[in-house]
C-alpha cells in the first residue's frame, strides 16, 4: 500500500467525524430534559430510589408525584413511561401533574417510568428523537424513547431471561423491559430493582388501585382495551361498557393471561393488594408494515399502508383516514381511568378517590393535549421538575 | 454497574485495542483499514457511553 500514512490519517479523521456527528445527536438526546410543573395538586414530591436505596444516582431514578386529597379515601398509582416509545401515558401524566386536584384520596403518579428507556432510542427502525405538541404558548419537546431501557445503564443481556421468582423462560431483551420484570427483586438487574421499588411504593402505602398505560399496534389483538386479573375485572367491565356508552368510544377488557409472567396487570396484583389495570391505545406508529416512522406518523397515526389493511379488516381497531391522532389515544387514557376510579369508588365509598380538574375523553380530543400543558417559561421555578 | 457489566467494558476496550493495533499495523489493504473503523464503531461508541 502506498502513501500507508496519509491513508490512516485521512480514514482516521473521517471515522472520528463521523463518530462525533452520529454521537453527538444521541448524547443531547440522553441528555435532554423534560420540564413538568407541579400544579395546585401536588402535595410532595418523592423518588423512586426512596423504596429501593440502590437506584440512588442511577439514570433510573425517577420522580413520583404524590397528590393528597382534603378528605381520607383511597389511594391509586398511575405509572405511564413503561414503555417509552408510547408516549400517551406520559402525556396524560403530564397533564394530571399540571392540573388534577385531588378531593378525595391520593393519587401518586410517576410520569416516566423506564426511566432509562425514555433516553434510549431505537436507530433501526429510524425512530425519531423527540416530538412535539402544540401549545397555546408554542411547540413543547419531548424525547421520544424506546421499549427497552438502555444497555449503558443494564449490560451485557443474558441468553434467556429467567423471571424472577416465577422462573418462567422470556426473550433476552425483556430482561430491560419494566413490564416482564415485575415485580422485581431488590438484588436483581436494574429494571428489576425499578420494579421491585414500585412493588414497595405499593406495598409500603397500601395502594388500592394502579394504573400502567400503555400503547399497542393496531394490528396485535390486546389493543384498545383494558387489560384486567380477575380481581379488577368486574370493575374493568363496567368502565369499559360506560365508556362505550356515555363517550362513544371502544375499549373492551382482556383478560391477564396467569401464565404469562413479568407484566404488571399480572404480578402488582399477584404480590400485593392492589387491583392493578393495565391500559392499552392504539398507536399507528409501532405497527411494522407502515411507511417512515416520523414525527408526524406518532403524533397524528395516519398510514395509508394501515389504512387499506383496515380495508382488508386485518387491523383490531377502527381505522380510517382520520388515523389515530395523540389527542384521541390520551384522551382514552384519561377517561377510562377517571371512570375506573368512579366505579371503584362507587364499590369501595370508604376508599373513593376523587379528581377535579382532569378533562376527559371529548374535551381533550377537542381543545388538544397541548392546551392543559403550562408554559415553563412563566411558571414558578420551585414547581418545575425535570423528567 | 455490576462486576459482570465492568468485565463487558474491559472485554469491549481490549478488542477496541486489537483493532486499533490491527489498523495501525495493516500495510496491505485500505480495505482492511476501513473494515476495522466500521468494526470500531459500536465499541467505541459503547466505551465512551454514548449509545
Amino acid at each position: 500500500m502506498k502513501n500507508e500514512k496519509p491513508i490512516k490519517i485521512v480514514l482516521g479523521l473521517v471515522f472520528a467525524a463521523l463518530l462525533i456527528a452520529g454521537g453527538i445527536p444521541l448524547w443531547k438526546h440522553r441528555h435532554f430534559q423534560m420540564p413538568v410543573i407541579a400544579g395546585p395538586g401536588v402535595s410532595r414530591v418523592i423518588r423512586l430510589s426512596d423504596f429501593e436505596p440502590s437506584l440512588k444516582g442511577s439514570v433510573a431514578d425517577t420522580n413520583i408525584f404524590v397528590l393528597e386529597g382534603q378528605e381520607p379515601g383511597g389511594k391509586a398509582l398511575i405509572i405511564a413511561g413503561t414503555h417509552s416509545n408510547e408516549p400517551a401515558g406520559t402525556l396524560m401524566a403530564f397533564m394530571m401533574i399540571e392540573n388534577a386536584t385531588v378531593k378525595k384520596g391520593t393519587v401518586y403518579i410517576i410520569p416516566t417510568f423506564n426511566a432509562s428507556g425514555s433516553r434510549n432510542t431505537k436507530p433501526g427502525d429510524g425512530y425519531p428523537l423527540y416530538f412535539h405538541v402544540p401549545t397555546p404558548w408554542g411547540a413543547m419537546k419531548f424525547r421520544m424513547g424506546n421499549r427497552d431501557a438502555s444497555p449503558l445503564e443494564q449490560w451485557p443481556d443474558p441468553d434467556v431471561y429467567i423471571h424472577y421468582p416465577e422462573k418462567q423462560l422470556l426473550s433476552f431483551l425483556d430482561v430491560r423491559n419494566t413490564n416482564r420484570t415485575w415485580p422485581g427483586r431488590p438484588d436483581g438487574a436494574l429494571m428489576e430493582r425499578v420494579t421491585y421499588a414500585a412493588m414497595e411504593l405499593i406495598r409500603r402505602n397500601k395502594i388500592d388501585v394502579v394504573f400502567d398505560l400503555h400503547g399497542a399496534e393496531t394490528m396485535f389483538p390486546v389493543t384498545n382495551c383494558i387489560v384486567a386479573p380477575e380481581k379488577s375485572a368486574k370493575i374493568a367491565t363496567i368502565a369499559s361498557m360506560t365508556v362505550k356508552a356515555m363517550e362513544g368510544f371502544d375499549n373492551h377488557v382482556e383478560p391477564s393471561p396467569e401464565n404469562f409472567r413479568g407484566l404488571s396487570h399480572r404480578e402488582i396484583g399477584d404480590y400485593s393488594d392492589a387491583w392493578p389495570f393495565l391500559l392499552e391505545a392504539p398507536i399507528p406508529f409501532l405497527d411494522q408494515p407502515t411507511g417512515p416512522k416520523t414525527e408526524k406518523l406518532m403524533m397524528d397515526g395516519k398510514d395509508p399502508f394501515l389504512l387499506s389493511l383496515a380495508h382488508e379488516k386485518k387491523l383490531f381497531v377502527p381505522y380510517d383516514e382520520n388515523g389515530w391522532p395523540m389527542d384521541k389515544r390520551v384522551g382514552q387514557h384519561a377517561s377510562v381511568t377517571l371512570e375506573i376510579l368512579r366505579q371503584y369508588s362507587k364499590k369501595f365509598p370508604d376508599k373513593a378517590i376523587v379528581f377535579n380538574g382532569v378533562p376527559r375523553y371529548a374535551e381533550i380530543v377537542k381543545n388538544g393535549i397541548g392546551s392543559y400543558f403550562h408554559d415553563p417559561t412563566k411558571a414558578d421555578p420551585k414547581s418545575i421538575y425535570e423528567e | 454497574m455490576n462486576i459482570i457489566m465492568i468485565l463487558y467494558y474491559l472485554i469491549t476496550a481490549y478488542l477496541v485495542f486489537i483493532l486499533g493495533w490491527n489498523f495501525l499495523k495493516e500495510k496491505k489493504s485500505v480495505g482492511n483499514l476501513i473494515l476495522a473503523l466500521l468494526v470500531l464503531t459500536p465499541l467505541i461508541l459503547r466505551l465512551l457511553r454514548v449509545k
